[in-house]
């Protein structure tokens, strides 16, 4: 048993130091770093920089293109680059469909879609939930119909994160109606420019436009746009959301977003003197640290368990409830830290620059102008990508077993 | 980066696992409880075959010369099966104390004795006024000639009642609250104006508060130069702790497994109560806490004798802070989950609640540990 990573892992950590001190920019890591929004150019830039260097397939077997990096070099890569403020990597499409298309999808599919996820070309989004089915997944109702060599897809889905941005979007379909609820479900990739597709933005409390609905309205979509076969899509789902979850908690962004909280509670006073001196104050802090530390560790438990085997407990859900009521717990206090100056709430303070235009200076610290806003939005970790509740369920129905 | 443990912590584990099933069965543990030691030397010899004594004595004592890594691997087994006997005070912090001065006869010659469990030594150190803050040392000692006299008190003392030797700590200069000035010395049993009241502690254990009155011993009986034992005892103080926390995890374990098997057999409203997701819901809490428990028992083992002492102190306070809190939450919702049993003594659920909240007493509480974590967090 021992803490520090191998020499290898700790060369391979110099690595990524040296390559996001080359190749991350310092107007990207900026937003990153101030919490302002970045749009689909800082996005698709920053891929196409990570491709440049042979990384645009993050965690893909080398055969397709990947970099063939087992999970803790995966890990050490995410802490690195969130420490460094580089953008957190949109998952629609390294993380999510790839593997699927590798798994399950064509040769063809494979040769068209792989090589653009890669590059930074095509952006993917998804299309998984519906406005009646969330948790309950399998209960989705958009349905999509043979006629010749294309489905024709009609429905409505929702939490579509970022698809205003997206050339492609992969979608769970029921195609057999009559069939038990997750014997009739398809996995189909959709060009968004098809004709009958509307994305309309929803909008969210904390002013962004981060999530939409997609709307289908007699979509046509070739049969070679089906992954594996018809009816089979649950299981493709099934393996597209337990893909890949050793690295949910998060522990680089959230020890960066505590640098942050400290950085900020030192800098603010309270009758003249640093915040973060206040006992009550100081102690909140202390406990979250200790609660990422230990969650850290855990992380690195799971990590070095699957070395020798994947993990197939109740890991993934442990790290994902914990580590986002840590995120969770972070934004709260990085909002309280601020005091009075929390309050102002202007949608343009989300945006880069906004708060470097010198007629537009924000009343309060450039700082505080996000946080309120980082705080509303933060309060969707505890419900996307199964709520905390459902991995109870989950963790549950593992160890309890009823 | 690795948590995986080695084949011979594994076997140490296995073995200790084995004796503890097989000779500390509830029953066991209930009737050694009840009896007016408190422990048991057969146990005791028991342990000393299976080298449990042995494992952290150098090996120029006779011992295996192990670490807290090994002692993690063993402690939790400790807990589970609620051992009594003075395994933590004597086989692990007292001899971590007295391996600071192995190079000097009497120590020496203790910790050989202590290998092979024909000795049991404790730490005296901790007074009532100190919360737990190892410089705060208000007895004292003073010289005369080739002997010095120790008056003070020292406040429940694990296990003072089963050993032949204490290590007592005493002023020998400054004032309470100095890092210099604390000598330690060896304290025979049998000393004159050396009073124990011994009593159980909450969980059935046996301490003592310590009284010397007028305590005269041999300049010989002093370990180490004279003012200098404090980094000796926090040393130990800090083994102890990450072995304590090692020992919590093994009980919250149990815990879980208990709560699990009660919830799927526990009949009410025609099911199992384990059907109720309230109650799923609960155990997966507790699931979480007990994992970042153990966690925080392994960073505990791994840095607990670090050089960097900021470090270390870190360490320690974010492992006991976690532990505590996930001690009390484990303890308090198995408890409940049992119900009505969960109150009886009857079950083994309410005594290990019982050495939960032992823990979370002993060595400074969840609180105490997150104001020492922040202030060490600051200045670095």
């Amino acid at each position: 048993m021992r803490l520090e990573f191998t020499d290898e892992e700790q060369s391979f950590r110099e690595e990524v130091r040296s390559f996001l001190r080359e190749q991350l920019s310092p107007d990207i890591s900026g937003k990153v770093l101030n919490g302002y929004e970045l749009g689909r150019d800082d996005h698709l830039s920053w891929q196409r920089r990570l491709h440049q260097r042979g990384w645009g397939g993050m965690g893909w077997p080398v055969e397709f293109g990947g970099t063939g990096w087992n999970s803790v070099q995966q890990y050490i890569f995410e802490e690195e680059s969130a420490l460094a403020g580089g953008p957190r990597l949109i998952p629609f499409g390294t993380k999510m469909v790839a593997p699927v298309i590798m798994a399950f999808g064509s040769a063809a599919q494979q040769q068209r879609f792989l090589p653009k996820i890669s590059a930074g070309e095509e952006w993917w989004c998804q299309g998984y939930s519906e406005p009646g089915a969330g948790s309950d997944l399998a209960s989705l109702k958009t349905r999509a119909v043979r006629d010749g060599d294309h489905y024709i897809v009609n429905g409505q889905k929702t939490w579509n994160t970022l698809g205003q941005y997206a050339d492609w979007i992969f979608c769970l379909v029921r195609t057999d109606a009559q069939a038990k609820q997750q014997s009739g479900i398809t996995f189909l990739l959709i060009d968004m420019k098809s004709p009958g597709i509307t994305v309309r933005p929803i909008a969210l409390m904390d002013g962004a436009h981060e999530v939409n609905e997609v709307w289908f309205e007699n979509v046509r979509v070739p049969i070679e746009n089906r992954v594996g076969e018809e009816n089979r899509g649950w299981t493709y789902a099934k393996f597209l959301l337990g893909h890949e979850r050793t690295n949910i908690a998060g522990i680089g962004i959230a020890k960066r977003e505590l640098a942050r909280l400290k950085s900020i509670a030192a800098r603010e006073r309270q009758h003249g003197r640093p915040l973060i001196e206040d006992a009550l104050f100081a102690a909140q802090i202390a406990q979250v640290e200790i609660d990422l530390w230990a969650l850290e560790i855990t992380n690195l438990r799971v990590l070095s368990a699957e070395r020798r085997s994947p993990a197939a407990g109740p890991e993934a859900s442990i790290l994902k409830i914990k580590g986002t009521e840590i995120h969770q717990s972070i934004s709260e206090l990085l909002m309280r830290a601020v005091g009075p100056y929390a309050l102002p709430f202007r949608r343009e303070a989300m945006e880069a620059g906004w708060q470097f235009d010198p007629t537009r200076e924000p009343p309060g610290p450039r700082y505080a102008s996000t946080l309120a806003a980082a705080y509303f939005n933060q309060r969707k970790l505890s419900i996307f990508g199964g709520t905390n509740e459902i991995q109870k369920n989950i963790i549950s129905k593992m160890i309890v077993g009823l | 980066m690795n948590f995986e443990f080695s084949d011979e912590q594994r076997q140490l584990h296995d073995a200790v696992e084995r004796y503890l099933t097989e000779q500390y069965s509830f029953d066991r543990y209930q009737s050694i409880n009840r009896s007016a030691a408190g422990w048991d030397p057969s146990i005791w010899r028991g342990l000393a075959e299976l080298g449990v004594l042995a494992i952290t004595v150098p090996a120029a004592q006779g011992g295996l010369g192990f670490g807290p890594l090994e002692t993690l691997a063993m402690m939790g087994d400790c807990g589970r099966s609620l051992l009594l006997e003075p395994v933590l005070s004597s086989a692990v912090i007292a001899t971590a104390a007295l391996r600071a001065f192995a190079d000097e006869t009497p120590a020496s010659l203790l910790l050989a004795g202590m290998a092979t469990g024909e000795k049991i030594a404790v730490l005296a150190h901790f007074e009532s006024d100190a919360r737990f803050e190892s410089q705060w040392v208000t007895t004292r000692a003073r010289r005369s000639g080739d002997s010095y006299r120790l008056d003070g008190h020292k406040a429940v003392v694990m296990h003072a009642g089963a050993a032949d030797t204490l290590l007592v700590s005493a002023r020998t200069a400054g004032e309470a609250g100095d890092a210099s000035g604390v000598s330690l010395f060896l304290v025979p049993r049998a000393a004159p104006g050396l009073v124990l009241d011994v009593y159980p502690i909450v969980d059935g254990q046996r301490a003592a508060d310590v009284y010397l009155q007028n305590v005269e011993l041999p300049a010989s009986s002093r370990l180490g130069p004279e003012g200098e034992a404090l980094a000796a005892v926090d040393a130990a103080l800090d083994i102890g702790l990450a072995a304590l926390c090692a020992d919590a995890v093994g009980v919250m374990q149990a815990l879980v497994d208990a709560t699990v098997d009660y919830v799927r057999q526990r009949q009410q409203f025609g099911q199992p109560i384990g059907r109720f997701q309230a109650l799923q819901h609960r155990i997966a809490d507790m699931l979480i806490h007990l994992e970042q428990a153990r966690s925080m028992s392994y960073l505990a083992a791994m840095r607990c004798t670090a050089e960097d002492v900021g470090e270390r102190r870190r360490a320690l306070s974010a492992a006991k802070a976690v532990i505590g809190q996930a001690g009390r939450f484990v303890g308090q919702q198995a408890v409940q989950l049992h119900g009505g049993m969960g109150m009886t003594d009857e079950l083994k659920v309410s005594h290990w609640f019982k050495r939960l909240t032992a823990v979370q007493l002993m060595f400074g509480d969840s609180d105490t540990h997150l104001q020492r974590f922040a202030a060490l967090t600051r200045v670095r």
